[in-house]
């Protein structure tokens, strides 16, 4: 009897690890084998034509490449800042260090779609709007508006948290012996965390920027009302932009034939899922290089 | 190492700290406080601006006198519909929504919870090294799936499957988006429980295996006991992942407004009425204002389901550390 | 490609070492990507070439447009390389709502406008808005192309949308429910079949509302038991039913003829609205738009032409009409 229910027990975690394994590898095989016909260089490297039938998606991988770089510029240097300060500034026990790090698990918690409103909310009808009351021509409407710097601004929002705990445990990893070198040398706090622990944390910082950079591509609801379009030339930060996730959304609900685009809805799907991969294994490989390093060190 | 920091510091500084570097030094205190502080009002700027667009709602007499008596209505027959904002006498009532999201989201809990913990308890406890090394990047590689791509593969294959499967009269429904919404909590629970099953001490195990408990035995009744509090939070988290999912349940679970206990029937999540129609709604519309009061309630709830996970794990740690478990 | 450039760069920066190095690579990259957007405005400040100085001209609106806004831009653009023009979706509604508010150039409606909007265009631009009648769609109900049904009448419609007949048996069909889509409700395809075909009652709790035509379609072709409405363009994969007014009526099938001459019950004219002064690229592309070039790329979408007498050279002529049509 306790052999047959520890069979049973055993076989259903090694059943549970089956299956998921199992559903990873259907989705990719469908995947894969229905876009990888329509998938070629000249897919990814011309816009898409005819009402999105034909040609690539050259036009939504610029714009998801434009966003994540704006989205980076922006929330990396803030990701970063702040994780300096949680780990270097404060102690674990410090009220403000404790306030901080629960609104950033908080802000992780928080459903895509309700960056996306807080995008339309703050950024384009409180920010975009009051500065265009300030500094555009009378009756010119320039940041009041969904643009790709607002949909960039609310995706630097949404990443902030993987950017602060991928830095923060980076930091940490910097054995304290060096800090305290540095100080003994007579280095300010400053001098020490920018010529010191920083520098021994690039790897960190990478790697949050890599998985920031991931949920960038992949993330649609908090673009949906944001800035992204079903075709745009985006030419500055206040243009509109397609995006790659945002095209599959678009190819699903309002493609002029859905049947006809299917494998362009496959290819795309592929792309995506290429890129966030991609980005997804060379974080953890970045991840994996600095450990190994700082443990030799 | 050290050697080398030594090194590249200018001679004076290695003797004393001049005043410039000095006030850099409080310069640069200050700023990264002002910054982390910012990091730290972003949640209540959340809060303040979604609320300052859904706020008519309560403020303003007329939409307050539309809206409120409605917002919790229960449609009178099976056939009315209770969310009508377009219509000659619109009715805001979100009911059939949190029923929706509700239903979504039990299925989604009901098929990810058993299936990560399991996986979390064979992955820490009985895998041998090499499998564990192809299951944990694979199931990073789940995380790494972005949803728009799983509501995808929820309509074209996932869909048909089940209708096969149940004969349903429904294709979409909230059986077909629970399912797909439960492949996005997987991954979450899974690595929350997988860290909480092996953070327990070997010692406990090896005393276990002492006397005379079976692998098993340990597994289940020893380990994973210990390791409760991490799972409980990681259940936590992949369930406020669930609910706040939009792009499947938008795809994949049919939209309908009916309030029904039928899991095979279509439904309508909040996050999805918002995701579709927040992009074509009037700004400063009634309508408007009750997206974003749906908005608040998403916003709340995410908070108190997170606050619960840290708060109640931290509590059961400290107890741990403290010597009462 | 400013950004992108400082981008890259700030990549490169951040792989050196010398992270201090790099934040001021950072702030370098921002404070250039702001000068570059504030460049693409005030045309004054000069550094950007000239075919990328001023605004893209922006059509916003119908989601039922989209498409044909995006094939006549994506062929005018192709003739005219100095021009810009980004098309976004969103609904009618939003679409006049960013026309009075000034963000958009050009609105594309699916629906006209009502006098409240209209005296709100007024206020903000100080004359009567500009409406051009550019296309002409039919909303056609379908169903899955094995289902025996082949006509239904306006009533039969109205009340499988409101949820009063639920079984394909009361219509002449099989003993099985009928499956109903229809669209998310701030779309115009929405408002327009509330009116016309419900006579502006609600729709039931059944209807599920996807958001796009494409997916009505979809799921349509995808259940036997299914009916969706939508733009006639998409018809593709289901049957188009022929509709009848009344039961004593003529069953008329979606098509050109019907459609352009007003017979198929349930079709619509598809708008532009102006509201600042047209002149310029604006007025050029509409021309353009309304020439038989244009008014054959609306065919080839799949939406019918404005038949030949209507269409007049879009400036003061059809400013007129626009006055008439908005009593």
């Amino acid at each position: 009897m306790k052999k047959v229910l520890g069979v049973l027990a055993g076989g259903s975690t090694l059943l549970a690890v089956a299956l998921i394994l199992a559903i990873i590898v259907i989705i990719m095989s469908s995947i894969v084998s229905g876009g990888i016909g329509r998938l070629s260089w000249n897919f990814i490297t011309t816009p898409p034509t005819e009402g999105l039938t034909e040609g690539g998606i050259s036009t939504p991988i610029y714009g998801t490449v434009l966003l994540v770089l704006l989205m980076s510029v922006v929330g990396i240097p803030f990701g970063t800042i702040t994780a300096v300060y949680l780990s270097e500034y404060t102690s674990e026990r410090s009220r403000i260090a404790r306030f901080v790090r629960f609104a950033v698990s908080n802000l992780a918690s928080v459903p895509s779609i309700v960056f996306g409103l807080f995008g339309l909310g703050f950024f384009i009808q409180f920010v975009g709007v009051g500065m265009d009351k300030a500094f555009a021509p009378e009756g010119r409407v320039i940041f009041g508006k969904e643009s790709l710097l607002w949909a960039a601004m609310t995706m630097a929002v949404l990443t902030l948290p993987v950017v602060i705990v991928s830095v923060e445990e980076a930091l940490r990893n910097v054995p304290r012996e060096y800090r305290e070198a540095s100080l003994a040398l007579g280095a300010t706090k400053w001098q020490t965390v920018t010529r010191v622990v920083l520098p021994n944390a690039v790897g960190g910082i990478l790697t949050g920027t890599i998985l920031a950079v991931s949920r960038g591509a992949g993330e649609v609801a908090p673009i949906l009302f944001t800035g992204a379009a079903y075709s745009a030339q985006t030419e500055s930060v206040t243009s509109k932009f397609m995006h790659m996730g945002y095209h599959l959304y678009i190819l699903m609900t309002q493609s002029p034939n859905v049947r006809e685009t299917l494998p362009v809805q496959y290819a795309t799907t592929l792309v995506l899922l290429m890129l966030t991969f991609a980005l997804n294994f060379t974080a953890i490989f970045v991840r994996y290089q600095f450990r190994k390093r700082l443990i030799r060190a | 190492m050290a050697e080398a920091i030594i090194e590249s510091m200018p001679l004076s500084r290695q003797v004393r700290t001049n005043p410039a570097a000095k006030n850099a030094d409080a310069a640069a205190r200050v700023a990264i406080t002002a910054v982390a502080v910012f990091a730290l009002a972003i949640i209540f700027l959340i809060l303040i601006f979604i609320f300052k667009e859904a706020k008519d709602v309560f403020f303003d007499a007329k939409k307050r006198d539309q809206v409120l008596p409605t917002l919790f209505m229960m449609p009178a027959n099976e056939n009315q519909a209770v969310w009508t904002p377009i219509s000659k006498n619109p009715k805001y009532s979100l009911m059939p929504m949190l029923l929706g999201t509700l239903k979504t989201t039990l299925v989604a809990m009901f098929i990810a919870i058993p299936i990560s913990v399991l996986a979390a308890i064979y992955t820490a406890c009985f895998a041998p090294r090499w499998v564990r090394e192809i299951v944990k990047p694979a199931i990073e590689l789940l995380a790494g799936f972005p949803s728009v791509v799983l509501g995808f593969f929820a309509l074209i294959a996932i869909a048909g499957f089940m209708q096969r499967l149940t004969g349903a009269d429904y294709r979409l429904n909230a059986i077909v988006g629970g399912i797909a919404v439960s492949l996005t909590a997987i991954p979450i629970i899974f690595t929350i429980a997988e860290d909480a099953l092996s953070a327990v001490p070997k010692a406990m195990q090896e005393a276990s295996y002492g006397l005379g408990a079976t692998e098993w035995e340990t597994a289940f009744y020893i380990v994973l006991p210990a390791a409760y509090p991490g799972i409980f939070a990681g259940i936590l988290l992949g369930l406020g992942r669930a609910f706040g999912e939009t792009l499947i349940v938008l795809l994949a679970a049919g939209n309908a407004l009916i309030v029904s206990w039928d899991f095979l029937v279509p439904t309508k999540t909040l996050t999805a009425t918002i995701g579709a129609e927040m992009g074509e709604v009037v700004y400063g519309d009634t309508h408007y204002n009750v997206l974003f009061l749906i908005g608040v309630f998403l916003f709340v709830f995410s908070v108190i389901i997170n606050s619960i996970a840290e708060f109640y794990v931290k509590g059961r740690l400290m107890k741990k550390f403290s010597g009462a478990a | 490609m400013t950004e992108l450039t400082f981008g890259i760069a700030h990549i490169a920066a951040m792989t050196a070492a010398q992270l201090s190095r790099s934040t001021k690579y950072i702030a370098f990259a921002l404070l250039l990507s702001l000068a570059a957007c504030g460049g693409d405005h005030n045309e004054s400040s000069g550094g950007q070439p000239p075919a990328a100085s001023g605004e893209p001209m922006s059509i916003k609106g119908s989601d039922t447009m989209v498409i044909l806004g995006q094939k006549w831009a994506e062929t005018y653009m192709k003739k005219n390389s100095g021009t810009r023009i980004q098309i976004s979706g969103g609904g009618s509604g939003t679409g006049i709502v960013a026309l009075i508010n000034g963000t958009t150039d050009i609105c594309q409606a699916s629906r006209p406008m009502k006098k409240s909007e209209r005296e709100k265009v007024k206020a903000k631009y100080g004359h009567d808005v500009l409406e051009i009648p550019v296309a002409k769609d039919g909303i056609a109900v379908y169903v899955h192309a094995d289902n025996p049904i082949r006509e239904i009448t306006m009533q039969q419609l109205e009340k499988i949308y409101t949820g009063e007949i639920s079984n394909w048996r009361d219509l002449g069909g099989a003993n099985q429910r009928i499956i109903v889509f229809g669209r998310e409700n701030s779309s115009g395809t929405y408002g327009f079949f509330m009116e016309h075909v419900l006579r502006d009652k609600d729709f039931g709790a059944a209807v599920q509302t996807l958001p796009g035509t494409a997916a009505v379609v979809n799921a349509v072709s995808e259940e036997t038991k299914a009916i969706g409405y939508g733009g006639d363009a998409y018809s593709t994969g289901v049957r188009a039913l022929a509709i009848k007014k009344d039961s004593a009526a003529q069953a008329i099938a979606p098509g050109e003829v019907s459609i352009m001459t007003g017979t198929y019950p349930i079709a619509r004219d598809l708008y532009f609205y102006i509201g600042k002064e047209f002149k310029g690229a604006e007025k050029e592309f509409v021309e353009w738009v309304m020439s038989e070039e244009g008014q054959g790329i609306v065919k080839k979408v799949g939406y019918y032409p404005i038949p030949k007498k209507k269409l007049a050279p879009p400036d003061s002529t059809a400013a007129d009409t626009a006055k008439t049509a908005s009593k």
